[in-house]
């Protein structure tokens, strides 16, 4: 078999191609067919990583870590000897170890079935080929991230990947709200980008001037008591509190989903989000190394998980409940990251765990929100969930596969959630018990986990139970809508999480809905349905195959280059009967409570709204965050902004006088050119006179 | 007959012509003025040249007179196309040249003189005419 290193290379390079033949001849040839490309790009890739996984997996590597690399071409040079390093060579090169191919397959497989999804949902749209050159394009960024095998690689991809979230957020610009969102997540998540260049700086200088991976990991291996490693790796989570929306900087994410669907489910909730998740999961021989810092990542990400269920109980715009809780999983994650502390062998496991939750969650997630997204298309935009309900009879198959998502999110035995979720309680579980003296905050988190869980399986079904039972009620707009495709939708603010849109209400009056005619259907097309199908069964079988019987994920990920430094055994998962016990009772619990609540007794939920009126409105308004950051971010640099104008005014009319003062002088001589031969012959003689005046009477002197 | 007398002459000519050619408006007149100023100049020259004794003052004032000759052929062929372009000799009508921004300068309306006096002076019949009045009397 020869050598299949350089098919890598077309994983990102297909989406690439297909972005350009779609920003150049979409709008013109391609128009309704410009999903084609798009399609093909992301299928080919999917094909190529499930081939090249094949392919790893059969090589016969001594070192037992299989990887494929390509070295593309030297992308910078330094020559001269500075002061902080040598010459050294900056490779623009790919490698694949099976960390990158696990989400590279995740990334390419929900990429395609979104990509085929999106073509049933933005058919007639405007801007219809920009949408998919945008997403080709950000296939390439992701698939690059990944398989970025320096730092400054990985970087230049990072922003790859921002700037496509900035264009799909921002895809219907000429809403305000579209634009703002748009800025917000692209300012937001530069702060976090600021420290990771800051952190890969930091590592260039300090651990050997280089930028590969490999080599910064080997020679921070040689010098563990660095003072710098804490800092780097601080700075490095940075980078991954921006991209993959944490605390503090979480408050971008949700405005995210004034995006297309479609794109909040590839961007903000499979893929894009995660590669922080990843850059950790890749650093784990920096952070293995400074249980400091993986106390941190611990702690803001079970931080984040609570804040972001707390928040989600309340919101009743469907696919802000969903972004919430993308930041609640995400904060899942990195407790996962967090949980490895000094006992190497555990944080393999962690890292495992919290990347086998990264891919169930890719899946489950996507499901949700291309549900979500379904249900928005059927009902004309409308995505507030006190506008319809009982759309179960109307809509079955989003019905059928929102469940299985919801089931998967909440963690309930068999499905995949449950699986990855079970594996990070356990991180967790083992990480408090090998701790000495973090042990009682890991004990914390471990509490704070199990209560999220339960949270978390209470805010997803009660968005379930309030979309999807009840009396069959549909929006106005559902009528009018349905049927004539979408060509006029989006033009109206009314619709999909527009910021604050639902203020528009208050808390107890009931917006306007109707009872739909009977035997009327509002399902979405097989383009739209199939890959909601395909996915629904993903997130049911993934935990299941995948791991949970035959181990096949963290047997891939143990033999992966981040673990390179780690010597193995690593402890192997196995069913604890009692976690097992504790995060189904939680779920079930988060699940019957939001049954009884919403499907029983739905008066309980108003009268606690009632009585609890500050933890409600805390709750709905965000912990007011954004009027937080409003106050002590935006509002100062505004005034610094008004400040430096006025300063900037007066230099500006200092330079402008030194302008005027001849144009001044100019006006007070014009008068002198008036044209009239006379007077330029009077002011000759006059002038010429006095100047022979002079001469004579110097003269004689 | 001393030089000074000569160059009186020379400078009042000069004079003259200088104070005609800014006070007058009428292109041919102006160009007369510059003439006249020319004129001034060559008696200068010729004056000097007879005080002197030295031929060359008499050839400097050959050549203007030759120069003057040229000029005047050129001047008045200008004056003719400016006369054509507008339509009249008076220069002040050609003010394209001034500044942007400064205004045209154009003539004052004159007051129009009432030259009837008001008691009834007696005038002179014309000549050649028997006067009316006469006829009117002998009726």
């Amino acid at each position: 078999m020869s050598d299949p290193s350089y098919l890598l290379v077309l994983i990102p390079l297909l989406p690439l191609v297909s972005a350009v033949l779609t920003g150049l001849f979409g709008p013109r040839f391609l128009r309704g067919l410009s999903h084609l490309p798009t399609w093909a790009a992301a299928i080919g890739s999917c094909l190529i990583t499930v081939l090249l996984l094949n392919g790893l997996l059969l090589t016969n590597d001594p070192s037992g870590r299989p990887i494929f690399g390509v070295d593309i071409f030297t992308w910078f040079r330094v020559l001269s000897r500075s002061p902080l390093g040598g010459p050294f060579n900056v490779s623009f090169s790919f490698e694949a170890d099976t960390l990158s191919l696990a989400m590279l397959l995740a990334i390419t497989f929900v990429g395609s079935w979104i990509a085929i999804y999106t073509a049933g949902y933005m058919r007639g749209e405007p801007g219809y080929p920009r949408y998919f050159a945008v997403m080709s394009l950000f296939l390439f960024s992701m698939t690059g991230l990944v398989l970025a095998n320096n730092f400054l690689v990985l970087y230049a991809f990072w922003e790859g990947v921002g700037l496509c979230s900035y264009l799909l957020v921002g895809f219907w610009f000429h809403k305000p709200a579209a634009a703002a969102a748009a800025r917000k997540a692209f300012l937001v998540t530069r702060l976090g980008d600021a420290g990771l260049i800051l952190g890969i700086m930091l590592l260039w200088a300090k651990f050997g001037h280089s930028f590969d991976f490999q080599s910064v990991f080997t020679v921070a291996r040689q010098e563990p008591s660095s003072p710098y490693l804490l800092p780097a790796c601080l700075l490095l989570f940075c980078g991954a509190i921006g991209k993959s929306a944490q605390f503090p900087l979480h408050v971008w994410l949700p405005d995210a989903m004034e995006g297309p669907t479609p794109a909040s489910a590839l961007i903000h909730a499979a893929t894009m989000v995660t590669a922080g998740v990843y850059l950790l999961a890749r650093c784990t021989p920096l952070f293995v190394l400074v249980p400091e810092a993986q106390l941190v990542v611990a702690v803001i990400g079970g931080l984040t998980a609570l804040l972001a269920a707390l928040i989600a109980l309340t919101q009743t715009d469907l696919k802000r409940v969903l972004a919430y809780s993308t930041v609640s999983q995400l904060g899942f994650m990195f407790l996962g990251l967090g949980a490895g502390l000094r006992h190497e062998a555990i944080a393999v496991f962690a890292v495992s765990a919290a990347i086998f939750h990264l891919f169930t969650h890719a899946f489950f997630k996507a499901l949700l929100f291309l549900g979500a997204g379904s249900v928005m298309h059927a009902m004309g935009h409308i995505i507030d969930m006190r506008r319809f309900s009982g759309l179960r009879r109307v809509m079955p198959i989003t019905h059928f596969s929102f469940a299985c998502g919801a089931l998967a999110l909440a963690g309930l035995i068999p499905f995949s959630g449950f699986w990855s979720k079970d594996q990070i309680l356990e991180a967790l579980e083992l990480a408090t018990q090998h701790s000495e003296s973090y042990g009682p905050i890991y004990h914390g988190l471990f509490a704070v986990a199990v209560f999220t869980a339960g949270l978390t399986a209470f805010y997803t079904f009660r968005a379930y139970f309030k979309t999807f039972w009840g009396e069959t009620r549909v929006p106005e707009e559902a009528l009018l809508h349905h049927g004539n495709g979408h060509s006029d939708g989006h033009d109206d603010d009314s619709g999909h999480g527009h910021h604050h849109a639902d203020l528009h209400f208050t808390h107890d009056q009931a917006p306007v809905s109707i009872v739909p005619p009977e035997g009327r259907s509002f399902e979405s097309p097989p383009v739209m349905t199939i890959p909601l199908i395909i996915l629904a069964g993903g997130s049911v079988l993934v935990g299941l195959v995948l791991e949970a019987t035959t181990h096949w994920f963290s047997g891939l990920l143990a033999v992966s280059m981040a673990f390179q430094t780690i010597q193995p055994p690593y402890p192997e998962h196995h069913l604890n009967w009692v976690l097992i016990g504790l995060s189904t009772a939680s779920a079930l619990f988060g699940i019957g409570v939001a049954a009884y609540l919403y499907l029983v007794r739905p008066d309980i939920p108003v009268k606690l709204a009632t009585n609890l009126r500050w933890a409600y409105d805390l709750s709905y308004h965000r912990f007011r965050f954004d009027e937080l950051y409003t106050a002590l971010v935006v509002r100062p640099l505004e005034g610094l902004a008004v400040l430096s104008r006025f300063f900037d005014s007066v230099i500006d009319g200092i330079v402008n006088l030194i302008g005027w003062t001849p144009r001044a002088f100019g006006v007070l001589l014009r008068p002198i050119q008036n044209g009239l031969v006379q007077y330029y012959g009077l002011f000759m003689m006059v002038f010429l006179t006095a100047l022979i005046a002079v001469v004579v009477l110097w003269g004689r002197q | 007959m001393n030089t000074a007398s000569f160059l009186i002459v020379g400078a009042a000519l000069f004079s003259l012509g200088a104070i005609g050619f800014l006070v007058r408006r009428n292109l041919i007149l102006m160009f007369l003025s510059a003439e006249l100023m020319l004129q001034g100049v060559a008696l200068n020259f010729v004056a000097f040249s007879r005080q002197h004794g030295d031929l060359s003052g008499q050839v400097f004032v050959l050549f203007i007179i030759a120069v003057a000759a040229a000029e005047a052929a050129l001047a008045l062929a200008m004056i003719l196309m400016l006369y054509r372009r507008r339509g009249t000799l008076d220069v002040s009508v050609w003010q394209d040249l001034r500044e942007p921004g400064v205004e045209m300068i154009v003539d004052l309306d004159e007051p129009k003189l009432d030259t009837t006096p008001d008691v009834d002076l007696p005038r002179l019949p014309p000549a050649g005419v028997v006067p009316a009045h006469r006829e009117a009397s002998r009726v």
